[in-house]
């Protein structure tokens, strides 16, 4: 579980970090979007660059960008195999049975695996950049039109907040009843299929208690601190857009229409 | 048994970009049969290294020695079970492990997996609940009815009940009151009179003088000091940069000894600091 680092934040000060999280978060969705009307090679190149530059200027070690890679190395590598031997063709390079190696099929393999690399750097920068807490905090300024329809956005967004700031608390809580049952003799992962699963039941079991003593405590404390509900509070942290959250929409803005010059050029 | 820690190191997340160093070179040893407190500050690798001796963790480089079992980077995950039967480890609020029907049943898991025959759980379960100073009803009573000084002991039992020849305490007192923490206390001072290895991590200094033979002090993941409380506490320059407390008995010696009295070695337990007043009111 440690070793996950996409999703994690990492303490730092860089312009990334100083951007206003609403920004970021709106932003990584588009260039998320923006990331598939690439088509050449050159429109390809252009959004790595783009993509590079802006983990530079977080000045976070690239270390970490490869790092988020890992977790889901084999489903790229498995995606981007497909495309390499099942893209048919009509001028094969190689040709076995029903695998067929070809130029085209490199090319729409290496399309595919710049755009995990794309997807995946992008998306660990916002993570790593802002906060759980900054995150919960801008979906719920993004959700605010839906108020007009009667959706507890306010709600939503406690959830939501309280839920990221339980999560390293559940994964520490699990590790430590792990490591707990494994001190009386619980092998995991080991044996079939159902004495894995059965394995299970004892870390399950006690993670369900302790959360239900860990909600009751928290609405007591909350209650006791005066929460009502999410209507009518003021807000401690205000999300503040700058001149810089301004350039960085433009800066986007460029992308695009640079990548929509490229991609028809 | 005997536990030899020789140049262990431990790195969290090895060969990530978020590595960090949970223990630095510990060579320590702890004897058999004797009653070592681990003491240290918070986040200092105190429960880092107990959680090697039946390896929950693994060393980064280095090698230990638990009994006859010698543990390196290479040791891997199979066929662990005879030592960490052997190794019981008591966590820090160990009422969060338990979870079966009743608390005879969480009593039994432990020796069950550790192949006794259900006779022998039963049994084992029936000795240790009277042992840990609760009554054979509760037995048939579910975990998570108890109150959470109970629910404590019956997790002491479990671990207990497999009967291991070292057992490992990660403040097993904390949050408990006065008079279950004397008894709880007491309970593992005679555990060790039967023969066992008794490791306690605590920050209670009064505990550490009142029961342990050794201790040891942890600070940054280093050890930095070892050997008997009495030498420990009286190293005043450790204490200072350790920011370590004094029992309240030598905290009091030390009071006394601004005026009148005067002490060769500061007394650590009541009954010390009682026979040196004595002394030292009638030697005058």
């Amino acid at each position: 579980m440690n070793k996950l680092i996409m999703g994690r934040y990492l303490p730092g000060d860089s312009l990334i970090y100083q951007l206003d999280p609403r920004g970021k978060f709106l932003l990584t969705f588009y260039f998320v979007g923006i990331v598939f009307l690439a088509n050449n090679v050159a429109s390809y190149v252009f959004l790595m660059a783009f993509v590079l530059f802006a983990v530079y200027l977080s000045k976070i070690s690239f270390g970490f960008f490869i790092k988020g890679l890992q977790p889901i190395f084999w489903l790229i590598l498995f995606t981007v195999l497909l495309q390499l031997f099942f893209t048919p063709s009509s001028h094969p390079i190689w040709q076995w049975g029903f695998l067929t190696l070809s130029k085209e099929g490199m090319v729409i393999a290496s399309y595919i695996f710049v755009r995990f690399v794309l997807i995946i750097f992008i998306s660990t920068l916002l993570t790593l950049t802002t906060t759980p807490i900054e995150i919960s905090d801008s979906i719920e300024s993004i959700l605010k039109p839906l108020k007009k329809v009667n959706f507890p956005v306010t709600q939503v967004a406690l959830m939501l907040s309280i839920a990221l700031r339980f999560v390293p608390l559940l994964v520490d809580e699990t590790t430590k009843i792990m490591d707990a049952q494994r001190a009386r003799g619980v092998d995991f992962g080991e044996g079939g299929l159902i004495k894995r699963i059965k394995s299970f039941v004892p870390i399950l079991i006690p993670l369900f208690v302790s959360s239900f003593s860990i909600a009751y405590d928290l609405a007591i404390a909350m209650e006791s601190r005066g929460y009502k509900d999410g209507e009518g509070r003021s807000k401690y942290r205000v999300l503040k857009w700058s001149m810089r959250d301004n350039v960085t929409v433009l800066v986007m803005a460029a992308v695009t229409i640079i990548l929509l010059f490229i991609r028809s050029y | 048994m005997e536990i030899t820690f020789e140049h262990v190191t431990h790195s969290y997340d090895a060969n990530s970009p978020v590595a960090n160093l949970g223990l630095d070179d510990v060579s320590l040893k702890i004897d058999d049969k004797k009653f070592t407190a681990i003491v240290g500050q918070t986040g200092s690798g105190k429960s880092t290294l107990v959680r090697h001796i039946n390896a929950l963790l693994k060393p980064t480089s280095g090698k230990l020695t638990v009994g006859d079992r010698v543990i390196t980077p290479e040791t891997n995950n199979k066929n662990l079970k005879p030592l960490r039967k052997k190794v019981g480890m008591v966590f820090q609020f160990p009422e969060s492990q338990l979870f079966e029907e009743t608390v005879e049943k969480d009593i039994m898991f432990g020796p069950m997996n550790f192949g006794f025959s259900e006779a022998q759980a039963k049994d084992a379960a029936h000795k240790m609940i009277e042992l840990v100073g609760l009554s054979k009803d509760y037995l048939q009573k579910s975990p998570f009815d108890l109150s959470g000084g109970q629910m404590r002991r019956v997790a002491i039992a479990g671990v207990l009940a497999s009967d291991p020849e070292t057992i490992i305490l990660d403040e097993p007192t904390a949050g408990l009151d006065p008079v279950g923490r004397h008894e709880i206390m007491d309970l593992f001072k005679g555990l060790q009179a039967q023969g066992r290895t008794i490791i306690l991590i605590t920050h209670n200094m009064d505990d550490v003088a009142n029961y342990a033979d050794e201790m040891a002090v942890m600070s940054q993941g280093k050890l930095v000091a070892s050997g008997l409380p009495t030498d420990v506490f009286n190293d005043q320059k450790l204490l200072t940069d350790e920011l370590l407390t004094l029992p309240q008995s030598a905290q009091f010696a030390q009071a006394l000894a601004q005026k009148y009295f005067q002490f060769d070695k500061l007394p650590i337990t009541i009954d010390e600091l009682s026979t040196e007043i004595k002394q030292q009111v009638n030697g005058d």
